[in-house]
C-alpha cells in the first residue's frame, strides 16, 4: 500500500433525493493499494455512493475523484479505470471461460493478442487452463467467484469494487479468494469492497461504516474494535447501527 | 405428537449432479437446530425434501412421526416453511400478505397472534406497505410471521438471513430463540458459520454430506489441536512464507490475523516466532487461541477431501 | 371455500395493482375495436363507375346525372353488353356498374315500376358494401322526388349484386376476430403469466407446500380471468353493436354462451402453457407464439382460410379460434341457431375437456 498516493479522494459529498439525503457530508481518502471496506445496514445509503464513485450518477454537491478523474468531467476516463464485480453478476453463465475473458477484454479495448497472452497467464495462475473451453455455468461456485474476480482485474485497473464478494462461499475457497485479493493489492490495485458480513469487513485494511448517509466510523478493524470496546465487527457495527434512524 | 424429524439414509440426485450422499440426521422435537454449509453444499436440496417439494431417490424421511413422501398432505399441514428466495407477493400490503396466508390455511389471524405478536408488533406500523417497499429484514419478518401464522409444529427456514444486514440478522435470530420457548421444532439453513452458535446442535454440510453432527460447544472441543492466532506487520507475506514452513499442517487467513496449527503435538512459539522474524516480519504477535465453528469447518472439509 | 375465496381476493389484488395487467385487459379491446372499425369504413370518393343503359330515356339520364353530381362517384365508361362487365371489373378501375333495364322510363311511370340493377366488386367487401348503400340512398332521393304530388307513387327497385365475392365475408369479419384475438390473449397468455410469475418469485413453493390443493390453486387463477374475459366480450360486442353496427342477428344468449365455452377453453390453454414454462418471459413466449401468431394468421380472421396453401389449410383445422369465429360469424352476421353451428361447438368442448385433463396431470404436486 502506498499512502502518499491517494486514489480517491472524496470532500464534503453531498447526494439528496428531495428532500431525503443518502449521503450527508461524506469525507474519506483510499490510498493506491489498500483494501477499504464501505459497510452500512440496508439503506444507509452505501449504494448511492458506490454509484457516484463508479461514474453512474452525480453527486448533489462535494469534490469528488477516483483514479485521478473528476467524477463530473471525467466520467469516460473513470470507467476505463475501473473494474467491478459483485456477487450476484460477474460473467455470462452461458459464454465459456475463454469467451467471457474476451468479452470483457474487448469492452476496455484491448487488442486480441494483449488478450490472448493475458488469458494464458490468468488460466495458469487459477490453475483453470483445462476449463478454457468449458461453459461457466458448469463451473463450481468458488471457481467462478475467482475467475470473475480475475476478469474484473483483467484491464490492470486502478480501483476494483467488490460487492458482497464471498457472501455464502465455502470458507476454504473464501480464502483462495482473499488470496487473489491480496495479490490484486500488493500488485497496487485499490479494493473497495461493500459487504453486509462483518467477518468480510475483518479482512479489510481500513474499513468504513455509514449510518444514515454518514460515515460513523473509519479505522482499521483492530483500532475499531478497541475504540468500541467489542470483541469482532459485528458488534461494533451492532453499537452503530443500533442508533439509525432510516432502519425503518 | 412427537415434532421431532428422522432421515435415514437420504440421497437424491439431479441429472449427474449428487446433491446428498446418504444423509443421516435425528432431529428432536423442539430443538433449535441449524444446518451449516456453503452454496451448492446440497441446504436446499434437503429442505424441498422435507417440505414435500421433491422425492428421495433413496432413503427414509419421517417429520411429525408421518413419513413425509406418502403422507405429505399430513405433513403440509404441520409445516411452516420459508424457501431461500424471498417469496412473498410484493405487490401485496403486509396486512394483506399475511391474510391470504392464514385463508390458505383455513385459519385467522386473530386466533394465532399469540403465536406472531412478538414479531408482528415490529411489523404492524407498517401493515398497509406494499411488501415490495419493505426493507430485507422487515421482509423476513413479515415472511416469517406468514410461515407461522397456522402455528406449525415444525419451521423449516431456508437460509433465512442470506442478504440481511448485521442489525436484523441479530434481530431475527433472537425472534427464533422466542418461538423456540413455544415448542417449536425449528430447523435453519445458513452459509455463515458464526451463526451456528445461535443453534442448539448443528450439522456441517458439504457437498451433499454431513461432516458432523454436533452441538457448537462440542465441535470446537473436537478441534484436538491446539490452534494459534498470529499477527505481524504483513499477515499476507506472514502466510506466503508460513506455507512454506516444514511444520506446518494449516495456515488460513482470518481477518487480521493468521490461523495456524502445527503437524507436531509438542514444540515452541518461539520456532515460529524466530522463522518469521528471519523472514523480516516485525511487530509479531502470537498467541494460542479457542477454535471457532469455521477453523473445525475447514479442518473437517480439508480431512473429508483428503479422505476422498 | 373460506380457502378458494382469499386466493380470488389476492388474485384481484394482483391485476387490478398491475398497470400492464390492466391495460392488456381493458385498453387492448377498445383500441383494436377502434383501429379495426376505422380502417374499415373509409369514406367514398369519386368511385370510377361504368353505365349499362338499355333505356337511355330522360330518366336514366336524369338518374346518371344525379348520381355523378353527388360527388361519390364518377362515370368512366359506358357499355354495350353485360358481358362485358367481368372484363372491366377485372381490368381493375371501374368498381361499379349500374344497369337500366330496357323501357325503363316507361315502366318507371306506366308499371309505377323500374329496376336498375348495381354490380359491384366484392374483392374488397367493406368498400362494394358501403358503395350499394350509398347508390341507393340516392336512388331513394330519386323516388321522393317524382313522387312528389302524385297519387300512385313510382319507384326505383334496385338489385345489387357482388362480383368476385357474393357473400359478402369478412365485411363485420373484425368483430369475431377481434373477439377470439383478445379473449385467447386475455384468458390464456394472462393465466400462464400469472402462474409463471408464481414459480419465478418462489411463492408457488409455498402454495404447495400449504394445504391448497392443486385445483384450488388453478381455480383460484382462473376464475378472475373467467369473469374480466366475460367482461370484455360484453364489451367487443356492445361497441361493434353500438360504434359501427355491427349487428348480432341471432340469440344473444347462445352467443354468450358459446363466448364463455371458450373463454374456458382459452383458459385451459393458459394452464397447460404454466405448466410447461417455468418463467414469466417463456410464458409470454410460448403464448405468443403458439397461440396468438396462429389466432391472427391461421384462424381465417385476417386471411380467409380457403386462400391458404393446403399444410396450412390443415394446420388451420387444430387452432380453436378458427371455430369460435365461425360460431360467431354463423350467430351475429347470419342469425342462425344452435343447429347450424353444434359441430363447432363440440371441437371447442372435446378440446377444453382434452386441455383440462392434460393440465390437471401435468400440473404436479411437487416441485419435480
Amino acid at each position: 500500500m502506498n499512502k502518499d498516493v491517494k486514489v480517491i479522494r472524496v470532500k464534503n459529498l453531498y447526494k439528496k433525493f428531495g428532500d431525503f439525503t443518502a449521503n450527508d457530508n461524506l469525507s474519506f481518502e483510499v490510498s493506491k493499494g489498500e483494501i477499504f471496506g464501505f459497510l452500512g445496514a440496508n439503506g444507509a445509503g452505501k449504494t448511492t455512493a458506490i454509484k457516484i464513485l463508479c461514474g453512474l450518477s452525480y453527486p448533489s454537491s462535494g469534490e469528488i475523484s477516483v483514479a485521478g478523474f473528476d467524477v463530473y468531467k471525467e466520467r469516460e476516463l473513470l470507467k476505463r479505470n475501473i473494474g467491478y464485480m459483485s456477487q450476484k453478476f460477474s460473467l455470462y453463465e452461458d459464454l465459456t471461460v475463454y469467451e467471457n475473458i474476451r468479452f470483457y477484454g474487448g469492452i476496455y479495448g484491448m487488442t486480441k493478442q494483449e488478450i490472448d497472452t493475458k488469458t494464458n497467464g490468468l488460466l495458469d495462475q487459477l490453475d483453470l487452463q483445462h476449463s478454457r473451453n468449458k461453459r461457466i455455468s458448469s463451473l463450481p461456485l468458488g471457481w467462478k467467484q475467482k475467475l470473475a474476480f480475475s476478469v474484473a482485474i483483467f484491464h490492470n485497473p486502478e480501483i476494483v469494487f467488490l460487492d458482497e464478494p464471498t457472501g455464502g462461499v465455502d470458507p476454504v475457497t473464501r480464502r483462495q479468494f482473499w488470496d487473489l485479493i491480496y495479490e490484486a493489492s500488493r500488485a497496487g490495485i485499490t479494493i473497495f469492497v461493500t459487504t453486509h458480513y462483518m467477518d468480510e469487513a475483518e479482512y479489510c485494511d481500513r474499513v468504513s461504516i455509514m449510518v444514515d448517509g454518514r460515515v460513523e466510523a473509519l479505522d482499521t478493524p483492530t483500532k475499531l474494535k478497541e475504540q468500541f470496546n467489542a470483541l469482532d465487527m459485528d458488534q461494533v457495527f451492532l453499537s452503530l447501527a443500533r442508533k439509525a434512524k432510516n432502519v425503518e | 405428537m412427537d415434532a421431532g424429524i428422522q432421515i435415514d439414509n437420504l440421497s437424491k440426485s439431479y441429472d449427474d449432479v449428487h446433491a446428498l450422499k446418504n444423509i443421516n440426521l435425528d432431529i428432536k422435537a423442539g430443538e433449535l437446530f441449524g444446518i451449516i454449509g456453503p452454496d451448492g453444499a446440497g441446504k436446499t436440496t434437503l429442505f424441498r425434501l422435507l417440505a414435500t417439494l421433491l422425492l428421495p431417490d433413496s432413503g427414509k424421511l419421517r417429520l411429525c412421526e408421518t413419513d413425509v413422501v406418502d403422507q405429505y398432505k399430513v405433513i403440509r399441514n404441520l409445516l411452516g416453511y420459508m424457501p431461500g428466495k424471498f417469496s412473498l407477493y410484493q405487490d401485496l400490503s403486509v396486512i394483506e400478505n399475511l391474510e391470504f396466508f392464514a385463508r390458505v390455511f383455513n385459519t385467522r389471524i386473530a386466533d394465532n397472534m399469540d403465536m406472531i405478536h412478538d414479531i408482528w408488533v415490529q411489523i404492524e406500523p407498517f401493515k398497509d406497505r406494499l411488501a415490495g417497499k419493505l426493507s430485507g429484514g422487515m421482509k423476513q419478518k413479515l415472511a416469517l410471521c406468514c410461515a407461522l401464522i397456522h402455528q406449525p409444529k415444525v419451521l423449516l427456514l431456508d437460509e433465512p438471513t442470506t442478504g440481511v444486514d448485521a442489525v436484523s440478522r441479530n434481530e431475527f435470530w433472537q425472534m427464533l430463540k422466542g418461538l423456540k420457548s413455544k415448542g417449536i421444532t425449528i430447523v435453519v439453513a445458513t452459509p455463515y458459520m458464526d451463526e451456528a452458535n445461535m443453534c442448539e446442535r448443528v450439522a456441517l454440510i458439504q457437498e451433499g454430506e454431513i461432516l458432523q453432527v454436533n452441538s457448537p460447544a462440542e465441535i470446537v472441543d473436537q478441534f484436538g489441536k491446539d490452534l494459534y492466532a498470529i499477527k505481524s506487520d504483513d499477515n499476507y507475506q506472514s502466510l506466503l512464507d508460513l506455507r512454506e514452513f516444514d511444520h506446518t499442517e494449516s495456515v488460513f487467513l482470518f481477518g487480521q490475523s493468521l490461523h495456524y496449527t502445527d503437524v507436531r503435538n509438542d514444540f515452541l512459539i518461539d520456532e515460529i516466532e524466530d522463522y518469521l522474524k528471519n523472514k523480516g516480519r516485525l511487530q509479531l504477535e502470537i498467541e494460542k487461541i479457542k477454535p471457532g465453528i469455521e477453523d473445525c469447518f475447514m479442518a473437517l472439509s480439508v480431512k473429508s477431501d483428503q479422505h476422498e | 371455500m373460506n380457502r378458494f375465496f382469499g386466493f380470488l381476493k389476492k388474485e384481484f389484488y394482483h391485476i387490478f395493482r398491475d398497470k400492464r395487467s390492466m391495460l392488456i385487459l381493458f385498453g387492448m379491446p377498445i383500441v383494436q375495436i377502434m383501429l379495426f372499425g376505422y380502417v374499415i369504413n373509409t369514406d367514398l370518393k369519386d368511385v370510377k363507375m361504368a353505365v349499362l343503359d338499355h333505356s337511355k330515356d330522360e330518366y336514366t339520364a336524369e338518374i346518371i346525372n344525379k348520381i355523378t353530381s353527388s360527388g361519390y362517384f364518377q362515370l368512366t365508361e359506358n357499355l354495350q353488353h353485360l358481358d362485358q362487365a367481368d372484363a372491366v371489373f377485372r381490368k381493375g378501375e371501374v368498381k361499379l356498374i349500374l344497369v337500366f333495364e330496357p323501357d325503363f322510363g316507361k315502366n318507371l311511370i306506366k308499371n309505377s315500376n323500374g329496376n336498375v340493377q348495381i354490380l359491384t366488386d366484392a374483392s374488397d367487401p367493406n368498400t362494394a358494401n358501403l358503395e350499394v348503400n350509398y347508390l341507393q340512398g340516392i336512388l331513394q332521393n330519386y323516388n321522393v322526388e317524382i313522387n312528389e304530388g302524385r297519387p300512385v307513387p313510382s319507384s326505383v327497385q334496385v338489385k345489387s349484386r357482388m362480383y368476385f365475392n357474393s357473400n359478402l365475408e369478412s365485411v363485420f369479419m373484425f368483430i369475431p376476430g377481434i373477439m377470439a384475438t383478445i379473449l385467447m390473449l386475455v384468458s390464456a397468455m394472462m393465466t400462464s403469466i400469472s402462474i409463471a410469475r408464481e414459480k419465478e418469485l418462489g411463492t408457488m413453493e409455498i402454495l404447495l407446500v400449504s394445504p391448497l390443493n392443486p385445483l384450488q390453486i388453478i381455480l383460484g387463477k382462473v376464475t378472475p380471468y373467467l369473469a374480466l374475459s366475460f367482461i370484455n366480450a360484453l364489451v367487443i360486442i356492445g361497441m361493434g353493436y353500438f360504434v359501427f353496427g355491427v349487428p348480432i342477428l341471432g340469440s344473444f344468449v347462445l352467443l354468450m354462451a358459446e363466448s364463455i365455452l371458450f373463454i374456458f377453453l382459452a383458459l385451459s390453454i393458459g394452464i397447460f402453457i404454466s405448466t410447461v414454462a417455468k418463467s414469466q418471459q417463456v410464458a409470454m413466449m410460448l403464448s405468443m407464439f403458439v397461440l396468438m401468431l396462429p389466432t391472427i394468421i391461421l384462424s381465417g380472421f385476417i386471411f380467409p382460410i380457403r386462400n391458404m396453401p393446403v399444410p396450412l389449410q390443415v394446420i388451420s383445422h387444430i387452432i380453436p379460434p378458427k371455430y369460435f369465429i365461425i360460431i360467431l360469424k354463423n350467430i351475429m352476421l347470419k342469425g342462425v341457431g344452435f343447429e347450424y353451428v353444434w359441430k363447432e361447438t363440440l371441437v371447442l368442448f372435446g378440446m377444453t375437456i382434452g386441455f383440462i385433463v392434460l393440465s390437471l396431470k401435468k400440473f404436479k404436486v411437487r416441485l419435480q
